[in-house]
């Protein structure tokens, strides 16, 4: 690769006030090739993307396209010089159909001042039948969120562009839709179009990636072809330490209980759920993995009172529950962490403490119906401690704090309750590698604590490394059971899609890379 | 990108702090800097008269604007304030002139505006419309009410006795029975809005309300009592008027939902939902009835007051806004 980089970054420094995003950061991307960007959350990532796309502005340094400096005052000024971006947060209009969703940028650009929708449409469903059978006639609004993401890179697809930049595109995706991503990425390269690829996931960078950089903390750290290092070499430099183990210790044999915490009998829904029964032991992490909309998070909500059951039964150390409402669940001891961090895990624009306390309001209430602040605040320090959030108050709103620390703040507020099961979707989902590990630690001496913890995971190499045992669900049934012995990549696939071992083979993704 | 705003505002944690304290205060400074001038411009604002006029007048608005911040906390708006006012006013007069007690009669116009508030809360929570729509016809049905109710002509209510008038009218100690109410109220609600367990329920309905619903709060229900606690204060303001006035008029109030909710939004109340202080709304009818008051002193025509106050609005937030955002940046 002589040729000149299709896109430069010269000493490229952004401040937002005192704190400095990025401090000198030099990026080059070579024509046709497909470049990791690695870092933790706030590791700058994504700061500079934004000032690739004319989202943001550099105090200092330069950006060169083709070799000649170019000032992107502007996201259309981005488009014109060829340069994409798919969002990690996912920016559609819900109430408009696939179609215009995926056309809105180009639209921007075009002359004509009518509509074809016609024509729109017949392109629309073309740019998607790539990626999945989406309808591009439907809202976006009754997609699920991993067809929002697919709608978020078609999207993309759309313009002609020369640099793609996807960041965390399959945070949100199953495992087939990431595959079916990973070929189009890989068409995409061959025809040319140089893409960047921030991803925390190693097995993704590995398998797709020519060259990887990292950044920490605003710099840049080192810049190496894929070829030439480990996973392990490139998480050590995010974090800046060692990970000696990226998950805890499993539950030791001689450990197992035959307690039983939660017990769930012939759960239905009459809709998307059947017959789901299974049994939680105390001391272990359960997994419940399988696609999205197999019915994994329709199972947890049934539980806990969130989604209308029309039979089955909720057992707690061996006592029949009756829980009609959230609230009966709580009581209970059974609480929820969605799986949807933002729109309805925490409440952003609160304070920490008041986040903390949500569920716990009954017991921090005087007799006079006034909340005892004190205790409120006594609660949230003693949490934030115990969890390692790190923050500048416990009066400063959840918005102020990093994807991780946020996601601790959830937990902290179910554990608030002194809960008895927690059960948790997708726990670590746009969380870096470091607090991931801390959530997956705590999740772990909760469990040892003789808390029940059941993980829905998207992420195989979570449910692997974490869970002790794991359910796979296909189609609102559990599909089968497998323990430490029995668990691999390729058997919760091939339970979760139905298939058959021989066909799966095509697929071979990397093996976990704990 | 968020991520590293997010670091931002992190170091900053003491500013940040102080933020909702700085707006309050940035109300206060331009209250007393119009006041200021208005002061030498005119030899009657600084006058025991006019500023007791100037309490007064938005004392009776301020007990409405407080049921309407806590409503837009809760991420609901109600554009029929002016209306019921005017109802719990008419349907008060009404019995009273029938030979009902006033103070009975007023009872019923406040129990009856919290009715109108239920009725809202219904159309909201259960049939699932959404604040506005309900209240632009709750406004227009509650006016409707008030004209048939008065036949279209202001009732006279000159007999009511003594001991009613002195509500609107007397004082205690020097100081009028409106304002001591209107700091009662303001002062309660600002206590239970920043202490008690129920107002808290509000912030996060507000704020998430599925996060809310997830953690167990039964955010209908919390919409449906702030709906009813905003009609049932401009039901008390209602009755307070015609106790001042000794009239009750079909019309009064047309217009008084766009004060108010200016007022709630200038003190720094989010249409959004999830943040709004009492102190900050009621900063906010002062400031409105300053400006109002010095144009009258100042001579400006009536036609021009209405463009003056609406510019005045988008001023106040537009600065607002800015200085949010620089701070957030």
């Amino acid at each position: 690769m002589t040729a000149q980089p299709v896109l430069e970054v010269r000493r490229v420094t952004k401040h937002f006030g005192a704190v400095k995003a990025l401090t000198e950061v030099d990026f080059r991307l070579e024509r046709g090739e497909i470049h990791a960007l690695c870092g933790e959350n706030g590791a700058g990532k994504s700061t500079l993307m934004n000032i690739i796309a004319g989202v943001l502005q550099p105090n200092d340094g330069e950006v060169l396209v083709d070799g000649a400096p170019v000032k992107i005052a502007s996201p259309a000024i981005a488009q014109t010089l060829g340069i994409g971006l798919v969002h990690q947060e996912i920016a559609l209009c819900p109430d408009a159909t696939v179609a215009e969703n995926m056309f809105m940028a180009a639209t921007n650009r075009r002359r004509s001042p009518l509509m074809n929708y016609g024509a729109l449409e017949r392109e629309a469903q073309g740019v998607m039948n790539r990626l999945a059978p989406i309808d591009v006639r439907r809202k976006v609004a009754d997609l699920a969120i991993s067809s929002q993401q697919l709608v978020e890179i078609a999207k993309a697809l759309t313009l002609d562009c020369r640099v793609l930049i996807l960041d965390e595109p399959t945070a949100a995706l199953t495992e087939a839709e990431a595959q079916a991503l990973f070929g189009i990425i890989r068409d995409l390269k061959a025809a040319g179009i140089s893409i960047i690829y921030i991803s925390h996931r190693m097995a993704e960078i590995f398998s797709l990636c020519d060259r990887v950089t990292v950044f920490r903390d605003g710099r840049h750290v080192v810049t190496e072809k894929i070829a030439d290092v480990t996973p392990d070499d490139v998480v050590r430099r995010m974090v800046g330490r060692e990970i000696s183990q990226l998950y805890p210790p499993k539950q030791a044999p001689e450990m197992r209980s035959d307690e039983t915490i939660l017990s769930v009998r012939d759960l239905s829904d009459g809709d998307r759920i059947d017959n789901v029964s299974f049994d939680l032991k105390r001391g272990e992490i359960l997994g419940i993995g399988g696609l999205i909309g197999s019915g994994r998070t329709e199972i947890a909500e049934a539980i806990c009172g969130l989604r209308a059951k029309s039979k089955g039964e909720i057992a707690l150390r061996g006592k029949p529950q009756r829980i009609g409402n959230y609230r009966d669940a709580v009581n209970a001891g059974i609480v929820y962490l969605s799986e949807d961090r933002k729109g309805s895990g925490v409440f952003v624009d609160l304070s920490i403490a008041q986040n903390i306390s949500v569920l716990d309001l009954k017991t921090l209430t005087g007799p006079l119906g006034l909340l005892n602040s004190r205790a409120e605040a006594d609660l949230a320090h003693d949490f934030v401690r115990r969890l390692g959030v790190r923050m500048g108050g416990i009066e400063m709103p959840v918005s102020s704090l990093s994807g991780g620390n946020q996601q601790k703040v959830a937990i902290a507020k179910q554990l608030a309750v002194r809960p008895q099961v927690i059960l948790m979707d997708e726990p670590t989902r746009g969380i870096d590698v470091g607090a991931k590990s801390e959530i997956h630690r705590l999740l772990r001496e909760l469990a040892e604590a003789g808390i029940g913890i059941v993980v829905i995971s998207s992420e195989l190499p979570e449910l692997l490394g974490l869970c002790d045992r794991v359910l796979v669900v296909r189609e609102g049934v559990i599909a089968g059971e497998l323990d430490d012995r029995e668990m691999s990549e390729e058997a919760v696939i091939r339970l979760a899609s139905g298939v058959t071992q021989t066909d799966l083979i095509a697929t071979g993704r990397p093996a976990n890379v704990a | 990108m968020a991520v590293d705003t997010m670091v931002a505002t992190h170091a900053q944690a003491p500013a940040w702090k102080r933020i909702g304290t700085m707006r309050e205060a940035g109300l206060i400074a331009i209250i007393l800097a119009l006041g200021i001038v208005m002061s030498f411009a005119s030899p009657h604002f600084l006058t025991f008269g006019n500023m007791r006029a100037m309490l007064m007048s938005f004392s009776v608005e301020g007990i409405v604007v407080v049921g309407m911040t806590i409503l837009l906390i809760v991420g609901g708006i109600d554009l029929a304030v002016g209306s019921v006012v005017c109802f719990a006013m008419v349907l008060a007069g009404s019995l009273f002139l029938a030979g009902v007690d006033p103070w009975t009669a007023s009872l019923v116009g406040i129990l009856a505006s919290s009715m109108i508030g239920m009725i809202m809360g219904f159309f909201v929570t259960v049939v699932g419309l959404n604040h506005f729509i309900t209240s632009l016809a709750a406004m227009v049905i509650v006016r409707g009410l008030c004209l048939v109710i008065t036949k279209g002509t202001p009732l006279s209510l000159f007999t009511l006795p003594a001991s009613f008038k002195a509500v609107g009218q007397g004082t205690f100690h020097g100081v009028p029975y409106v304002i001591l109410i209107f700091v009662a109220v303001v002062v309660l609600f600002d206590f239970l809005l920043r202490r008690a367990t129920a107002f808290r329920k509000v912030f996060y309905t507000g704020s998430n309300e599925k996060a809310a619903l997830y953690s167990g709060i039964k955010t209908k229900q919390v919409k449906f009592w702030v709906t009813v606690l905003c009609s049932t204060l401009a039901g008390v303001a209602g009755v307070i008027y015609m106790s001042r006035f000794g009239a009750a008029t079909p019309t009064f109030g047309v217009g008084m939902e766009l004060n108010i909710i200016a007022a709630a939004v200038i003190g720094g109340a989010s249409l959004n939902g999830g943040s709004g202080t009492i102190l900050g709304a009621i900063l906010g009818i002062a400031l409105l009835s300053v400006v109002t008051s010095s144009l009258i002193l100042l001579d400006v025509s009536v036609y021009w007051q209405d463009m003056i106050k609406g510019c005045i609005l988008l001023a106040a937030v537009s600065i607002d806004h800015l200085l949010h955002k620089r701070k957030a940046a």
